[in-house]
């Protein structure tokens, strides 16, 4: 048993930092590709035709209910194997924008659904064609609504982000273990993390609070 | 695949996720439903606390708080723990914060005028409580928990970082035997997969049952 030793923080800070700066990248990232191609399984659930709808809701239903941790494993493993030689990190960001889309497509659905059917009336009404029906009418009503519920899954894969440390990604987790692993100071490295978390996702999800007092009505 | 590494480390492991899927969620909804609950209480000092609570363990990352459990309460409070244990403790003290919010959400949505009815009757706050307010709340917070319990199922999977042969860590060894990845990564997101229907299914029956309880029939489709 031993306390807490401040020099033992300052020696991780420089690590630290590094594991931040590499979790937010992964963050920002993974935020893109997942908003956008959460965008085009929401589009692929109101396609007319079953041969899209169907494997799309498959596809999400599989990704949204297997764990995040099996996925990474399986892309960090199988993609090798298939010729494909991607690191740890894009392999990650690559999954975790993966599994998050299947999440936002949800969100985008009912925000999508939201939107009054008079609206889809209308643009038809003024022979607009499809694209620019989607463009210009019906997603800048539903995104306005739905902005803090997009938020709150950057959040969660905020929280995620420590995942990575399992297919070796240098991100906060895995900097303080690599700490603990050449000091023998398990304590101080992992309670910095924990609240380093702690202090990014509160005001984080304070402001997505705000933004749905004034965005969603 | 071998019969051998089937039998020895993935059936096994198939039991090992189910049994902390189950005590987790156990931990869960007792954490939930007395943080939940404490935070619609009258006094300040109280809702304060549970809030607090919340915030910190939706705050942080599951897996950090595993970590953390396992490796730094031995060396600053001196108390040891199974691996299989700290990650009970992680999965349920993090998944019973999001339970919280989920249970003082349903609590407030029970009508006031029910409450107000509990008061007129001298119904003591513990009566009301159990009487008035779950009963007409629990059905609310059935269709929340299912999806907490498959968050909570797919969170088991962390676990196998921490060396617990759960199926994720089954899979790990598998791979390193045969040298072969895609074929027993996909089987273990199958059985995943198939764990989180069994799940799913399960909720909607109970969902069904309790609200037959308080005299809401549902749609054998489950239109709600």
């Amino acid at each position: 048993m031993n306390g807490w030793d401040w020099s033992a923080v300052a020696d991780f800070m420089p690590r630290f930092w590094d594991g931040l700066l590499l979790t937010l990248q992964v963050l920002v990232l993974g935020s893109l590709l997942s908003f956008s191609l959460g965008l085009v399984w929401a589009i692929g659930f109101r396609s007319d035709t079953r041969l899209v709808r169907w494997p799309v809701q498959a596809v999400t239903e599989f990704i949204r209910n297997t764990p995040l941790l099996v996925q990474l494993f399986f892309f960090f493993f199988v993609l090798p194997e298939w010729g494909v030689q991607f690191s740890g990190l894009t392999t990650g960001t690559l999954a975790i924008g993966l599994h998050y889309s299947t999440y936002t497509a949800q969100v985008y659905r009912a925000g999508i659904d939201a939107v009054p059917a008079g609206q889809w009336e209308a643009a038809t009404a003024l022979s607009l064609p499809l694209p620019r029906t989607w463009i210009a009418v019906i997603l800048p009503q539903a995104i306005r609504r739905i902005v803090p519920a997009l938020g709150n899954y950057v959040i969660s894969m905020l929280k995620d982000t420590p995942l990575l440390a399992g297919i070796s990604v240098l991100e906060m987790l895995q900097q303080s273990r690599l700490e603990s692993a050449s000091t023998f100071q398990y304590t101080e490295p992992l309670t910095v993390v924990g609240i380093a978390f702690i202090l990014i996702a509160y005001p984080a999800s304070l402001l997505m609070r705000a933004l749905e007092r004034r965005l969603v009505r | 695949m071998t019969a051998g590494l089937w039998t020895h480390w993935v059936l096994p492991g198939i039991w090992i996720t189910v049994q902390l899927t189950v005590y987790s969620a156990a931990l869960a909804t007792v954490v939930a439903f007395a943080v939940g609950t404490a935070r619609t209480h009258r006094s300040r000092t109280v809702r304060f606390l549970a809030g607090l609570y919340t915030e910190i363990f939706r705050g942080t990352s599951a897996l950090v708080l595993m970590f953390w459990l396992f490796f730094v309460m031995p060396s600053l409070f001196g108390w040891a723990l199974v691996p299989m244990w700290a990650a009970v403790l992680a999965l349920g003290l993090s998944y019973g914060a999001y339970g919280a919010e989920v249970v003082r959400g349903a609590l407030n949505s029970v009508a006031p005028a029910q409450r107000e009815a509990g008061i007129a009757l001298n119904f003591t706050p513990w009566q009301r409580l159990r009487l008035i307010m779950l009963p007409q709340a629990v059905p609310e917070m059935i269709p929340p928990f299912s999806n907490l319990l498959v968050e909570l199922l797919k969170g088991t999977a962390l676990v196998s970082l921490l060396g617990v042969a759960d199926v994720s860590f089954a899979a790990y060894l598998v791979r390193l035997a045969t040298q072969e990845s895609a074929q027993i990564y996909s089987v273990t997101l199958v059985i995943y997969f198939v764990l989180a229907f069994l799940l799913t299914r399960g909720m909607r029956t109970l969902e069904r049952k309790t609200k037959a309880g308080i005299g809401i029939t549902t749609t054998a489709g489950g239109a709600r």
